[in-house]
């Protein structure tokens, strides 16, 4: 039942969804396990199947065949067990619209059996936390989208969840919400709470996740630590310099030793940024060194020089490619004709 | 901390049980709290100001310029009565599920609440009954006020009366569950005129069952509302007026409860997991 001596909170077994009995499927056979006390990401382009992935954990979503267990326990046959275990923040605002926003919380709690007290001290603190003390009697429908989505956050965590699933928590945030959203998560990580996130915010999911599933296409084509799956690009490691010219200046970075390949592109503004890729074996003083050497001796102005490293975004496009994804998540043209 | 193995316990199923009634008490709870602090007036409103208008109409207008009976009235009141309770269930049970449902999505907080998916339809009904019941009873005091000489009622017979109000109410309810899970939330303005109006008019709201033995067809279409039952029942309860038999009023309303609740459950399963 565990792995590698740590308890799997959930378990995803040969999930198969499909909406309609003709349509395509959503989730063509996806198995993974989610540990406890780790932030497990989801990745994928638009209609890979992320939120369906994550609606069958939650009960939302029955499964077409396959089945996920929470904490052992079969969310199709117990999804009350289940549910008990679950916070959820979904992609799209569910706020109880009858009601206020200290209310939302409140009455939530309520359905998971906190005392009156304890909700209602908790929902204030919360509500101070996510910084929407001042506004808590407002009805939620004059809430602006960030606000309503720390309000969905908040109220997550108003029952103290084993397992805290969110839905691309940070859509619509802004940069300070969203910091005090990563501190938040870490923080629950640290205090023992698993999470599983799904976001299009590469940077995010670097940082934050233990580990990441690539979804396509209803499919896991990737499942790694940030660090491994970086290690999936082929070559992608070098230098980039940016620099002032009129003119395409890769001519000046010719005997910069260790280049397997060059690439130079306009920068707008009078400016060019060259890459050369090749792995830094430390000759004459290494590649950047080199670089910058090299930008001197051809008479060109340094503007920024910065070592390459395979981004995740890099890994994320080198493994699900540049077309957008139509509504059937097909790939389609992303060109004006 | 994992509770891998447990569910079997009986001290684990009593626990479980417990956090599912405590859970259904608190989405009562939260439909009681909306209706009390934050719908009322909208809520009076939406039940009573029909009948108002039938009492004051039907009962003091007509009479008074000859166009009905004087009594009239009187005679109309358990209908309107029975229209009140069966307009108001129904109405609480759909409209809140129609708009919870599309775009607004915000029934999924209590989908997920620690408790089976039925039973937040049944707890849905169950509000909306109470809802239908605190209308019908508003009406006693609305028709003393708007009939002339206030009402005058041959009992009332509870032992009548408190079963009407009670499966009269569910099965509107239920009813409500069907209407707001079978249509789909851009047609629903539409569903409601389609159904509404047939049922306020072929309810026996208006002229007592006995009455229209005249037109017979007529009668035994009555019979396929579950609104007749009500009306009759709350006839019996009211009136000393001839009325369908307690016997079929039972049946009709057992079988209204039992089909719409049944067919209901089933719809809001089928909308509240994909
Ligand atoms: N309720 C539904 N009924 C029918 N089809 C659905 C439903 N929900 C999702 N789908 C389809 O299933 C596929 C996967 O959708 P899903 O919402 O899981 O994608 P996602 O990975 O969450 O995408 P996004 O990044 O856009 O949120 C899509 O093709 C979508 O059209
Ligand atoms: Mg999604």
């Amino acid at each position: 039942m565990s792995s590698r001596g740590t308890v799997a909170v959930v378990r995803v077994e040969d999930l198969h969804k499909r909406y309609q009995a003709d349509g395509p499927e959503a989730v063509a056979g996806i198995d993974f396990e989610v540990r406890e006390g780790e932030i497990f990401g989801l990745l994928g382009p638009n209609g890979a199947g992320k939120t369906t992935t994550i609606g069958t954990i939650t009960t939302r979503v029955r499964p077409t065949s396959g089945r996920v267990l929470v904490d052992g326990v079969d969310v199709g046959e117990d999804p009350v067990s289940a549910k008990l275990r679950i916070a959820s923040v979904p992609q799209l605002s569910n706020l109880d619209r009858a009601l206020t926003a200290l209310e939302n919380l409140t009455f939530h709690a309520s359905y998971f059996g906190a005392p009156r007290r304890e909700r209602r001290e908790r929902a204030r603190e919360l509500l101070g936390r996510f910084g929407l003390g001042g506004r808590e009697n407002d009805h939620v429908n004059n809430y602006s989208g960030g606000m309503a989505q720390r309000l969905m956050i908040a109220r997550a965590l108003m029952h103290q969840p084993r397992l805290l699933i969110l839905d691309e928590p940070t859509t619509g945030l802004d940069p300070q919400s969203r910091l005090f959203l990563w501190d938040t998560m870490v923080d629950l990580r640290e205090r023992g709470t698993t999470l599983i996130l799904t976001t299009h915010d590469m940077i995010e999911a670097d940082r934050l996740c233990d580990r990441i599933a690539i979804i396509d296409g209803g499919k896991i084509i990737a499942l790694d630590t940030p660090t491994r799956l970086r290690r999936l690009l082929p070559a992608e490691h070098g230098v980039e310099v940016t620099v002032a010219a009129n003119a395409d200046p890769s001519p000046a970075f010719t005997a910069v030793s260790g280049t397997e390949r060059t690439e130079a592109r306009p920068a707008g503004d009078g400016r060019w940024r060259v890459r050369l890729y090749g792995e830094d074996d430390g000759r004459n003083g290494g590649l950047p060194e080199q670089a910058l050497s090299a930008a001197q001796s051809g008479g060109l102005e340094l503007i920024e020089l910065k070592r390459l490293e395979g981004s995740l975004e890099d890994v994320f496009v080198h493994l699900t490619g540049r077309e957008l994804r139509g509504a059937d998540g097909a790939r389609v043209s992303g060109r004006w004709s | 901390m994992s509770a891998v193995g447990v569910t079997g316990s009986p001290r684990v199923a009593q626990a479980t049980r417990n956090i599912q009634i405590r859970a259904f008490a608190a989405l009562c709870g939260r439909d009681l709290w909306v209706t009390v602090r934050h719908e009322l007036g909208s809520f009076l409103a939406q039940a009573l100001l029909q009948p108002i208008f039938l009492l004051f109409v039907f009962g003091r207008v007509l009479p008074e310029i000859g166009a009905a009976r004087p009594g009239y009235g009187t005679q109309l009141l358990p209908g309107v009565m029975a229209l009140t309770l069966v307009l108001t269930a129904l109405q609480n049970t759909a409209l809140p599920l129609v708009i919870e449902f599309s775009f607004t999505k915000e029934i999924e907080d209590r989908l997920l609440a620690p408790l089976p998916v039925a039973a937040v339809a049944l707890q849905k009904i169950l509000i909306a009954a109470l809802r239908g019941v605190l209308a019908g009873l508003l009406i006693l005091p609305l028709a003393a006020l708007i009939l002339p000489g206030g009402i005058h009622i041959h009992g009332p017979d509870w032992a009548v009366l408190i079963p009407i109000f009670f499966f009269g109410s569910l099965a509107a309810g239920a009813m409500g569950l069907v209407l707001g899970t079978a249509v789909p939330p851009n047609r629903i303005s539409v569903a409601f005129a389609v159904v509404l109006t047939p049922l306020i008019f072929t309810g026996c709201t208006f002229y007592p069952w006995i009455s229209l033995h005249q037109l017979r067809w007529f009668q035994v279409f009555t019979l396929i509302n579950p609104l007749t039952y009500v009306s009759e029942g709350l006839r019996a309860a009211l009136t000393n007026l001839p009325h369908l038999a307690g016997g079929w009023i039972a049946l009709g309303l057992t079988v209204a409860l039992v089909v719409f609740g049944t067919l209901g459950t089933r719809l809001f399963i089928r909308r509240a997991v994909d």
